[in-house]
């Protein structure tokens, strides 16, 4: 049956997501992005809600309850705060989640248990590369085995990188000697691999990006990174395109979430700010661009929705994803750039909201997996 | 109650028996009656009348998902055809007024006829629309008078652009439902609509339009001259509020607006049908040509078309989901106005541009009339003007998120 309404469970996590993003995120967005310095004291609040440990294995102490449409609602929640805590909040998942579908029991027993600690301790995953001709199905970081070893060769960039964290996830393309190592791969066949932060040959520089300026980011170079045989996570090519749907999913939602709170400061704006006596939302230019952006918002949402429930029947839902992702990328732009255009010349202004919105959706033409769900 | 996109089976075999009946019984017609445009489509109208509206009977009720049903039937026949689903003998949008602001009686009298078996074809149909005004319906001049001597409604005036108005005002046991004031000073709350049956005296069909699209569907000129209905065929109240209707419980000019939170999510579905004729046109012919849509390819990679179809199948999508959300708050009974044009503006807006690009990709063969795109194309530009443009549904979402009274934004 066709339903729009979350059930209890959900609609009690989008009320208690919502006053946390309201209280705790939303006030310190600004400066966070500023500074570029994680707001500690609200990760680890936000930690203690438990929305990444909800949805971890019970096998290590998670709640089991895993759900995409549960994750969606979330990151949507949380991005309407900030995009970069956002997208801090929920890195445990970058680790968590790859580990808890394609681990084996040592991997999980290992790693999964200090996600959920009462120490907040951020994950992180390696998927995109710094090249104009990025192509996320065809990585050119190459994994290549030798002996009980594999390689790891190549360029990473938008790697989360909060401190505290000791492993990340690598998606490269893997290949099955060493003797036939030479050129870029032809075909993309992925393969992921946990790999320790202080693994020998892995550098990490720090970067800096037009938004997110809230969330840590490096540049990885693997400079032949040795990494043991079983590091390399059981997920074939097809389970990792799902995981890449499960990471556009995861942005998508937090894309309506950033563009809602474009709209929402801009109408409230719209609202107060007069011209010639009237407040400009009286204006048609103003009230229709506000609806346009109202309208845009929900449809987006309800694809994303919609895909978040293929994930969770377990369909094949590349194709929905792409389509959400696509529609999110092109509304979340369009939505944050008006917003700016509503405030004028304010809006151009670091001391209101919607300079950094705009900022922050304009990354969603690259982003891949900086959230899951 | 849970998040949930899949449809119940009620809906899967609606959705396939109307689709069987788009393919079978429009599709061969579509192209004749286009060109023929004020002919009426005897073949049509008369399947639907004998078989088509009985189509569903006997399946349970309970599998089915009522407004979202309607949603997917009226998707299935546009996709079929847009202007010979405004033609299918059915209450229509009268039917929506009658059920929004009708007593039991006023229902049981008015529409007992389109579900009885036999007799001949008959339609509904709903009069606002005035040569000066249109979107602004609270500024119609159509005039009703009572007569206390006989108890009669008195109807002087003219409307124009009434769909099925053909139909509805000269086949015997069908109605046109007439907006009408009684009382000018008074604007909105003056206004009131009247059934009146087909052929009453002083109801004159004075004739159809030439459109750009939907020509089989009869939009026709009434005209309204000391037309005399009886006082029971008036819906809802015939107190004047002064204040304004919307905040009080009149269903008077209320439950004539409603009408429209029922009819906007149907009409967005139709939209949604013309659209994907398109697209899934498209889609195949450029499967046939060899072009596969790569959902998977990165941004860079994907050729014009290719990013010109991913766009719109998710434009369309997402119309389709706002249009199946304001359906599904209908039966919900959760109040839609916001929702019902959200779904409205996005799906007229939306389909406009998809059949236009259609149109566009498939160039010369796409211009053609030897193929059916150009048509859709033109029966698509309705749906961002009738039921409400785009415009008056950006208005009334506007208001609705700003929270502001009409007089504070025009």
């Amino acid at each position: 049956m066709i339903d729009f309404e979350p059930d209890e469970e959900q609609a009690l996590i989008i009320e208690t997501v919502h006053q946390f993003a309201e209280n705790e995120i939303r006030p310190v967005a600004r400066e966070t992005d500023e500074t570029g310095i994680p707001p500690a004291g609200v990760v680890e609040a936000a930690h203690e809600l438990g929305l990444v440990a909800n949805a971890l294995p019970e096998a290590q102490g998670g709640g089991g309850a895993r759900s995409a449409v549960t994750g969606a609602l979330i990151a949507e929640e949380l991005a309407w705060g900030d995009l970069a805590i956002a997208l801090s909040i929920l890195s445990p998942a970058l680790l968590g989640f790859p580990v808890a579908d394609f681990g084996n029991d040592a991997q999980k027993n290992e790693l999964l248990p200090g996600l959920m600690d009462s120490a907040f301790v951020p994950g992180s995953l390696a998927i995109v590369e710094p090249r104009f001709d990025f192509d996320v199905y065809r990585p050119e970081t190459t994994a290549t085995r030798d002996g009980d070893e594999f390689v790891l060769q190549g360029r990473k960039c938008q790697v989360p990188w909060l401190d505290g964290g000791t492993h990340l996830v690598v998606i490269a393309n893997e290949r099955p000697s060493t003797a036939s190592s030479s050129g870029p791969p032809a075909s993309g066949h992925l393969a992921a691999f946990v790999v320790p932060r202080d693994a020998a040959g892995l550098l990490a520089e720090p970067e800096l990006l037009m938004g997110l300026g809230g969330l840590p980011t490096v540049e990885l170079a693997f400079e032949r990174v040795r990494v043991p045989a079983s590091s390399r996570l059981d997920a074939g090519d097809d389970d990792l395109r799902r995981l890449i749907d499960r990471g556009r999913v995861a942005l998508a939602a937090a894309g309506v979430g950033t563009a809602r709170a474009a709209y929402e400061v801009s109408r409230e704006y719209a609202k107060v700010r007069e011209t010639f006596g009237q407040p400009i939302a009286t204006r048609q230019a103003i009230a229709f661009k506000l609806a346009d952006m109202a309208i845009e918002i929900d449809g987006a949402r309800l694809l994303v929705w919609e895909a978040a429930a293929a994930l969770d029947r377990g369909e094949d839902a590349s194709r929905l994803a792409r389509l959400a992702w696509d529609q999110v990328t092109r509304i979340a732009l369009q939505v944050a750039d008006g917003a700016v255009q509503v405030f004028g010349g304010h809006g151009y202004i670091r001391d209101y909201l919607p300079e950094l919105h705009l900022r922050n959706v304009a990354g969603f033409s690259s982003f891949e997996a900086l959230a899951l769900v | 109650m849970a998040i949930d996109f899949e449809l119940s089976e009620g809906s899967k075999l609606a959705q396939a028996h109307y689709h069987d009946i788009a393919l079978k019984q429009m599709r061969p017609i579509s192209r004749k009656y286009d060109l023929r445009e004020h002919d009426l489509p005897v073949e049509w109208v008369d399947y639907w009348w004998n078989e088509g509206r009985f189509g569903t009977k006997g399946r349970s009720e309970k599998l089915t998902e009522g407004f979202i049903t309607i949603c997917l039937q009226a998707e299935e026949l546009c996709w079929g055809d847009a202007g010979l689903y405004l033609r299918m003998p059915t209450p229509a949008l009268g039917g929506s007024a009658v059920s929004s602001a009708g007593t039991k009686e006023q229902k049981q009298r008015f529409m007992s006829k389109f579900r009885e078996e036999g007799g001949h074809p008959i339609w509904g149909a709903m009069a606002i629309t005035e040569p000066q005004a249109g979107s602004d319906a609270a500024a119609i001049e159509t005039t009703a008078d009572f007569d206390p001597d006989t108890e009669e409604w008195i109807l002087n005036g003219t409307k124009i652009f009434c769909t099925a108005g053909e139909g509805a005002s000269t086949a015997d046991g069908g109605f046109v439902v007439v907006w009408a004031t009684i009382d000018k000073s008074a604007g909105r709350g003056g206004i009131k609509s009247f059934v009146v049956m087909a052929n009453t005296p002083g109801m004159e069909l004075i004739g159809c339009e030439k459109k750009l699209g939907i020509r089989a569907s009869d939009t026709a000129t009434l005209r309204f001259d000391n037309c005399r209905v009886p006082k029971e065929n008036l819906l809802g109240s015939a107190e004047v509020r002064k204040k304004d209707p919307t905040k009080t419980g009149d269903k008077g000019f209320k439950g004539a607006m409603a009408t429209f939170d029922a009819s906007r999510p149907i009409v967005a579905a139709m939209a949604t049908g013309v659209g994907r004729a398109a697209l899934d046109f498209l889609k195949e012919e450029l499967e046939n040509q060899g072009v596969a849509i790569r959902y998977d390819a990165p941004p860079r990679e994907l050729t014009a078309i290719e990013r010109d179809v991913i766009e719109m199948e998710a434009e369309l999508q997402a119309a389709r989901l706002l249009t199946w959300r304001a359906a599904w708050m209908m039966n919900t009974g959760k109040r839609n106005n916001l929702e019902a044009s959200m779904a409205k503006a996005k799906a007229g807006l939306a389909v406009t541009k998809i059949t236009q690009k259609a149109v566009q990709i498939l160039g010369p063969v796409g211009y053609s009339k030897k193929l059916l795109v150009e048509k859709w194309m033109r029966d698509a530009k309705i749906n961002d003007i009738y039921e409400g443009t785009q415009q008056i549904n950006q208005l009334i979402v506007a208001r609705r998120i700003l929270d502001y009274p009409s007089a504070m934004l025009r």
